[in-house]
């Protein structure tokens, strides 16, 4: 086995990991803010069926949390197993901003999750809150420092080179790099509308077994409000993302937009077979001046084509369809949430095929963030950290066989992980909250 | 600046390996402990780390984090020698947690499936640290002895984490289920005496470096204290697990603490072998060092967030002080 396969194999093993990993934190940053809102509203009103609706959610809470915990780990070993030549090169500032992320945020999470899920017949009842407000901060800021590393790794800056390695010449700099706002916010969004639409569809899952389950149309409106809400705030994000992009790794936009040659006025490209052989779109549909439009806002404006990058640019079908299913996914989410809202309004058993519905879009935030991420990290290649180290000079050091055997284990593993937590997740929906009044708690607790 | 940054993240990332074994140790040793108890008594095992288990494996995280932001040179090194087992661990570690957590949300529904992940995880996870601490020790030498020798220490730091485990569950819990940890705690320290004596008469012969740190007088007297400060905690232990079987006047916490201690000698023997190297015979921590300007920029974060680490993990440790209950957690 050749030192490409070994490539091969390192860049399927990581990027299978960090593309089943992001499923948890993806909906765990949102979903944490969700419980901070159940919580708040049972401190002030008392109501039972808010402190019913906190206490589901957090089981489903905790155990992505620990799904992602556990995933994690795997990330913080890959990185120097998978990627020596990348710690060499910038671990000067790559190290640090993993090692913030794990300080001020992993342990803030891991340590109040444990009061949070546990504590609440414990600890007086303003700690628990703050606990659970600790914990969505904590999240958040987990997810800012790794956006942090991620889009420098886009759009590096704030450096200098000393001894042939990458030092930090001024940390804010790095911190707050060039796509760095975008890409925090694009995810921020992405993770709230990820977790309202699974808040609405486990909750209509539970109303079709339980029509009568009047908590569960809560958290169903609740969901389907946020998404209605987030959904335009994203493509409007989304699109201020793209332009940041535009300035700064023109190659991935003419990768997204399927455009092979410069070109003053290039048309919006809806559909097309990328054809990487012969450098050109197969059965093209397009909107004539669309791309011009969008992105230049101007019909004649120019637009550099993949041509200009040679041989510096991404393989443009894996980016170019993952765009589009992420824009498409987009597109539909805000249409199916403001219909959704709309329907729900004031009904006390909502239409069958509704509720359907919702269920049926669950996870779609999920296929969206992971589309998104294919664009985002595919799209940079063939850099590592755009301009300055190749994927390639990164791996090393791990034969092909050892990275077969266990990407092998891996791949079993997650199998079983999916498997199993969709299981449970479905399985803990459909019984719903009803169960877990809060004197059998104390009732529990005092046995 | 004149203040020796390498050697203070040595310190600190030695301290939260320590953390990491004394603390995840338990709850790996209880999971390897399920099949020994009763389905009743894996309720109440299981209830007894549930509010803890995450939070100790982020020690592994900031353990890890540390060799990756402090000695990125070492960080490739270690982990592309300790490739397998590293990946074993972290395949274990998972189905533990997976294990762990839909045991406990399923309540009850296909338990005996969970927990089997949960055992079988806790014991491959185990088996694969101490795998790994025997690679390290003797500086990923290759051939069939080395191999042989760490799994020894693989058996033993298994032994070590029942020890763990066991005196754990005399602390938390009461009845049946801590007289029967009572007696696990034993074999626990029967099988750390073992596994102790064949590393320390082991590591000796299989790396030079390490015999002329411990044999070598006078400089050997300092360190000689270390074997016979285990031994007494050893024997003391051993005595008070006898002493609160018979009902006498001892803490249900002193068995705990004495496996703590014995642990904390142990670690302070191997960190003694290795320093100065970060990878046995090759790299110093000095050598391994990253720029002192990103040390810098990591131990401000590290000073801040220290205090209040360690705050609020004695808090989760107070809060959920008492004995476990099945079901309480859930």
């Amino acid at each position: 086995m050749d030192a490409a396969d070994a490539l091969i194999l390192a860049r399927i093993q990581f990027g299978l990991n960090i593309a089943f990993h992001i499923l948890f934190p993806s909906l765990t940053i949102g979903l944490a803010w969700f419980l901070v809102y159940f919580r708040a509203k049972y401190a002030r009103t008392r109501e039972a069926g808010w402190l019913e609706t906190y206490m589901l959610w957090t089981k489903v809470f905790a155990l992505t949390f620990a799904m992602g915990v556990v995933t994690g780990i795997v990330m913080s070993f890959q990185f120097g197993t998978n990627w020596p030549g990348f710690m060499l090169k910038v671990g000067n500032i790559a190290g640090p901003l993993l090692a913030y992320e794990v300080l001020a945020a992993f342990f803030l999470e891991a340590t109040f999750l444990g009061v949070m899920l546990y504590g609440m017949n414990r600890v007086p009842a303003w700690l628990h809150v703050a606990a659970t407000v600790l914990v969505a901060v904590g999240t958040t800021m987990s997810a800012f420092w790794i956006l942090a590393l991620n889009s420098w790794m886009q759009t590096p800056a704030g450096y200098k080179f000393a001894d042939g390695q990458l030092i930090a010449s001024s940390w804010l700099a790095v911190i707050f790099n060039p796509s760095f706002p975008y890409q925090f916010t694009h995810m921020m969004l992405a993770s709230g509308l990820t977790s309202s639409f699974v808040v609405a569809g486990l909750s209509a899952w539970r109303l079709l077994k339980a029509p009568a389950d009047s908590i569960a149309l809560r958290a169903l409106r609740t969901g389907a409000l946020v998404a209605a809400v987030i959904a335009p705030l994203q493509i409007f994000v989304g699109d201020l993302h793209g332009l940041n992009t535009l300035e700064h790794q023109p190659a991935k936009i003419a990768a997204i937009e399927g455009l092979w040659k410069t070109e003053k006025g290039a048309p919006l490209v809806l559909f097309a077979i990328p054809n990487e052989e012969r450098r050109r779109n197969d059965f093209a549909l397009e909107i004539p001046k669309g791309a011009a439009l969008i992105l230049k806002h101007d019909a004649e404006g120019e637009l550099k084509g993949l041509e200009a990058f040679e041989p510096d640019r991404p393989p443009v079908a894996p980016v170019f369809w993952s765009f589009r299913v992420m824009v498409g996914l987009g597109f539909a989410m805000l249409a199916f949430a403001w219909l959704g809202l709309w329907l729900l309004r004031g009904r006390a058993q909502p239409a069958r095929w509704l509720l359907w519905t919702f269920a049926g879009f669950t996870f779609s935030g999920w296929i969206a963030t992971l589309a998104g991420w294919m664009v985002a990290e595919i799209g940079r290649q063939p850099w590592l950290v755009y301009g300055i180290l190749r994927t390639a000079d990164a791996a090393g050091g791990i034969s092909g066989a050892q990275l077969g055997a266990s990407l092998t284990g891996y791949v079993v593993t997650y199998g079983v992980m999916f498997v199993a937590y969709m299981v449970v997740l479905t399985h803990l929906a459909a019984k719903g909250s009803t169960h877990v009044a809060p004197n059998a708690a104390v009732a529990k607790a005092g046995a | 600046m004149s203040l020796d940054l390498p050697l203070v993240f040595a310190v600190l990332m030695g301290m939260a390996i320590l953390a990491y074994v004394v603390l995840d140790g338990y709850d790996l040793g209880v999971g390897m402990l399920m099949p020994a108890a009763s389905d009743d008594e894996q309720d109440v095992m299981v209830a007894s780390i549930g509010p803890f288990w995450d939070a100790n494996e982020t020690w592994l995280v900031l353990g890890v984090g540390l060799l990756l932001v402090a000695f990125p040179a070492a960080h490739g090194v270690i982990l592309g020698a300790l490739y397998l087992p590293v990946a074993a661990m972290l395949i274990g570690l998972m189905l533990r947690g997976v294990g762990y957590e839909l045991r406990a949300k399923a309540e009850g529904w296909h338990a005996e499936l969970w927990n089997w992940l949960f055992w079988f995880g806790s014991f491959l996870a185990s088996l694969a640290q101490g795998f790994m601490l025997g690679r390290t020790i003797t500086g990923f030498e290759p051939g069939v002895g080395y191999v042989l020798f760490s799994l020894i220490v693989a058996g033993g730091l298994c032994g070590g984490y029942v020890l763990l485990g066991a005196t754990w569950l005399v602390g938390r819990t009461e009845g049946a289920l801590q007289r029967k940890a009572l007696v696990w705690a034993r074999w626990g320290l029967l099988w750390v005496a073992f596994g102790i004596a064949l590393v320390s008469l082991a590591t000796p012969l299989a790396s030079e470096t390490v015999r002329s740190k411990w044999f070598d007088f006078p400089r050997m007297l300092a360190p000689m204290l270390l074997p016979f400060a285990t031994a007494a905690l050893w024997l003391w232990t051993w005595r008070t697990t006898r002493r609160i079987e018979h009902g006498e006047q001892a803490s249900e916490w002193a068995p705990f603490a004495g496996a703590v201690a014995i642990y904390v000698c142990a670690f302070a023997g191997i960190a003694y072998s290795l320093f100065p190297y970060v990878v046995m015979d090759r790299l110093t921590i000095w050598q391994a060092a990253a720029h002192p300007s990103s040390l810098r920029f990591v131990l401000a974060g590290v000073l801040v967030v220290l205090p209040f680490l360690i705050g609020y993990t004695i808090l989760a440790y107070r809060v959920f002080r008492g004995k476990a209950r099945a079901g309480l957690y859930h």
